[in-house]
């Protein structure tokens, strides 16, 4: 039998189970990239049934098909150009009513859907129940009740698409009509834009939404029209500005009659776990404390694991392959033991012992985003984090920089407004690091004795309110102080797809290796590079010239060139900073010679200084990195850094000069 | 009910009811709005509100959270109980 491929797309609203379907389809066989030119999430994959190859894109999730946002175009675009063979629409039983806008947006397309009504044990447990077959027989498009959790209903899903396709079944879905109080103005419009209605596009379904507002369909009807027809049409749609409830409301309409008979509500009084549990996860006060035990957990799980696998990574696997790699190359030119060992083995080194406390991130974060907490987080503290201009959704990505700076910043992909999403990025690298944390604790007791936990407790406060007033000033002048809607939707809770989990760990994993991996690899090569050319010593390399001309910047916080050094050297890998000095001061393997060097180099003044650098200072290649792969934008990524150099010598300046007027 | 005043849905105090009766913001956020739900007519449940930051709602079978700016912006008319 020949093959041919069977396109299915999956659409859905968010919430629904949407990857838990996908990842069942595909299983292994996926595909992750982006929408070309864009920074969302395109995923699509392989799945083979009764002689049947089915590839499957699964569309971002979203609530309608207006183009309010960047994912409901492009979930729109698809449909309408690349016409895959079926769309698959998943409707979560539970929120069945609201879920069935989205099929109302997609029986009027050119395209055959299916309706898999996922979730129904969820839907059961709250005390609903859904009749698949009257909302079959209503809706007149195939029905499949599914637990996707439990791999039920995938198998009659896949032979119903089967049918369909092949034409076994007639396709005679019953549209949502546009109802009777516009009907007439819809006409009107129709009839005059009719001849313009570029090539794929269903005419009704233009004309309808022109009247709904849709900006992308306005542009492109209003292009392809003469000037005084295209005055006629927006008279009209300036008449009907409020259309866009009106065409809401009748879709509402339609869903109550196809749901009428098909599904049974919870008796009144029944309280939900859902309910139970939002009394104190949503409550101002004790909301917050659970969010705080969250987050404190997720740390401990870092240093109780993370940190302890981290240096077994660092000692065994990278200095085992260290000590290989000298004992290989012994008869051979030191530049090449020392690019070997230092550059690239320690290059490669920092992007493996990232990877413990990157998957800890990952999966907490799948976790508490799979089980439906982490709404009820974001909007615990959306209050604070409006200030800023960004979402409540922005406060777990941020807060987990404390650990690592990466995670955070592709964290900021929940964050749905692509403003406050970029907004998340920027502020991210203000937040001090583990690695920042670590050059902060060895430094502080030595120049500031007793006083050394308050200075350290101050610096990361200071990063924290850089981080505030960055915030508020980026949003007031990049953003111009627009608010942020807040609109969200609390799904129910319910036990995670484990698989679900392990598939976005290991993703975003690879996708942390394969760019910002390569990328801390070629910059290790390079400042090792710097640090060992022209004549193999330090001291004479093109890093220590680098660092004798900034050596007039350094002078104005107190810094000589070789404070200056250990900051470049900082980029690799935040923790390098300590590692430079001690070469650079030749204390050798002995922290405390290192220590007692320092403290005839450097006034407290200016060790002040040279941590206020240090908290603000340019992130790591790995932050810079994934920056780069999440804003898609050189602009942004070289905006980043820029901020971040500027910032933190002013700062630094500001630290040392202030510092030496008090003495 | 048709004698009670038309109010913001922020207004609404936990577990009272209200009928959506217009939606004042702006053409981005009514569109948004309307796709969840909130067209006239809806039935919309408060669930939290604290006086102060964001509340919950209930509306078409969802929970939904809402910022006060935006539940200000949602004119509904409460009902009393009893009715049900």
């Amino acid at each position: 039998m020949a093959e041919h491929v069977i396109t299915v797309a999956l659409a859905g609203q968010p919430n629904v189970g949407k990857s838990t379907l996908f990842n069942l389809l595909t299983g292994l066989n996926q595909h992750v990239g982006n929408w070309p030119g864009k920074t969302i999430e395109r995923k699509t994959g392989t799945c083979h049934f009764d002689g049947h190859t089915l590839e499957i894109v699964d569309l971002p999730g979203t609530y309608s098909l207006t183009a309010n946002s960047l994912e409901e175009r492009i979930a729109r675009d698809y449909i309408i150009k690349e016409k895959p063979d079926v769309v698959v629409a998943i409707v979560n039983a539970a929120s069945l009513e609201r879920n069935l806008y989205l099929v109302a947006e997609l029986l009027p397309l050119p395209v055959p859907v299916i309706v898999a009504l996922n979730m129904v044990d969820v839907a059961e447990s709250e005390g609903m129940k859904v009749e698949s077959h009257v909302l079959e027989a209503a809706l007149r498009v195939p029905v499949v009740p599914m637990v996707a959790t439990k791999g039920q209903g995938v198998k009659l899903l896949l032979e119903k698409i089967g049918r369909l396709v092949e034409g076994e079944v007639d396709y005679l879905p019953n549209r949502p009509q546009v109802r009777e109080d516009h009907l007439e103005v819809v006409e009107e419009i129709d009839s005059l834009v009719n001849p313009y209605v570029p090539e794929p596009y269903p005419q009704r379904w233009v004309a309808l939404k022109l009247l709904e507002g849709d900006v992308e369909i306005t542009e492109m009807i209003r292009e392809r029209m003469k000037e005084d027809t295209w005055q006629k049409v927006h008279a009209i749609l300036h008449q009907h500005e409020d259309a866009v409830v009106a065409v809401a409301s009748g879709r509402y309409d339609w869903i109550a009659r196809m749901i009428r008979a098909a599904l049974i509500r919870p008796k009144v009084g029944q309280i939900s776990l859902t309910h139970r549990l939002d009394r104190w996860a949503t409550h101002p006060f004790w909301g917050l404390l659970i969010l705080l035990g969250i987050v404190g957990f997720i740390f401990w799980l870092t240093y109780a694991v993370g940190a302890p696998l981290q240096e077994w990574l660092d000692t065994v696997v990278v200095g085992g392959a260290a000590d290989l790699a000298n004992a290989a190359l012994s008869g051979g030119p030191d530049w090449l033991t020392g690019l070997v060992v230092d550059g690239i083995i320690g290059g490669v080194g920092t992007v493996l012992t990232f990877l413990p406390i990157l998957i800890i991130f990952f999966a907490s974060f799948a976790f508490v985003e799979d089980v439906g907490y982490m709404t009820r987080a974001a909007y615990v503290v959306d209050r604070f984090m409006h200030l800023m201009g960004l979402h409540g959704k922005s406060f777990l990505p941020l807060f987990l920089g404390f650990g690592c700076n990466v995670p955070s910043v592709m964290g900021a992909r929940i964050v749905e407004s692509p403003r406050a999403r970029l907004l998340t990025i920027l502020l991210a690298p203000l937040m001090p690091c583990t690695a920042r944390m670590a050059v902060l604790v060895f430094l502080t007791p030595i120049f500031f004795g007793a006083a050394a936990p308050l200075v350290s407790w101050g610096m990361v406060g200071l990063s924290l309110v850089v981080l505030a007033l960055s915030g508020i000033v980026f949003n007031k002048v990049l953003f111009h102080g627009e608010r942020v809607a807040f609109i969200m939707e609390l799904p129910l809770y319910h036990i995670p797809d484990w698989r679900t989990i392990g598939l976005l760990i290991l993703q975003r994993s690879r996708a942390f290796l394969a760019r910002a991996g390569t990328i801390i690899l070629v910059v290790s090569v390079i400042i090792w590079a710097l640090s060992a050319l022209p004549t193999g010593d330090i001291e004479t390399s093109f890093l220590a010239t680098t660092g004798h001309l900034l050596e007039p910047v350094g002078r104005l916080m107190g810094q000589n060139w070789r404070m200056m050094v250990a900051l470049l050297a900082s980029f690799v890998a935040k923790e390098n900073s300590i590692a430079t000095l001690g070469v650079l001061f030749n204390a050798g393997e002995e922290e405390t010679q290192l220590a007692t060097i320092l403290r005839q180099n450097l006034t407290p003044a200016a060790a002040l200084a040279f941590l206020v650098v240090q908290m603000l200072f340019i992130p790591c290649v790995a932050t810079v990195a994934t920056v780069k792969q999440e804003t898609n934008s050189w602009k942004w990524t070289g905006f980043s850094v820029a901020y971040l150099l500027i910032i933190s010598l002013l700062g630094g300046i500001l630290a040392y000069q202030i510092a030496g007027l008090v003495g | 009910m048709s004698r009670a005043k038309a109010i913001p849905l922020a207004s609404l105090a936990p577990n009272e009811v209200g009928i959506v009766q217009y939606l004042a913001g702006g053409r981005g956020l009514t569109s948004r709005l309307a796709t969840l739900g909130f067209t006239p007519g809806a039935r919309v449940t408060m669930v939290q509100n604290f006086g102060r930051g964001p509340i919950i709602v209930m509306v078409r079978g969802t929970r939904i959270a809402l910022g006060r700016g935006e539940a200000q912006k949602i004119i509904v008319i409460p009902i009393t109980e009893g009715g049900e």
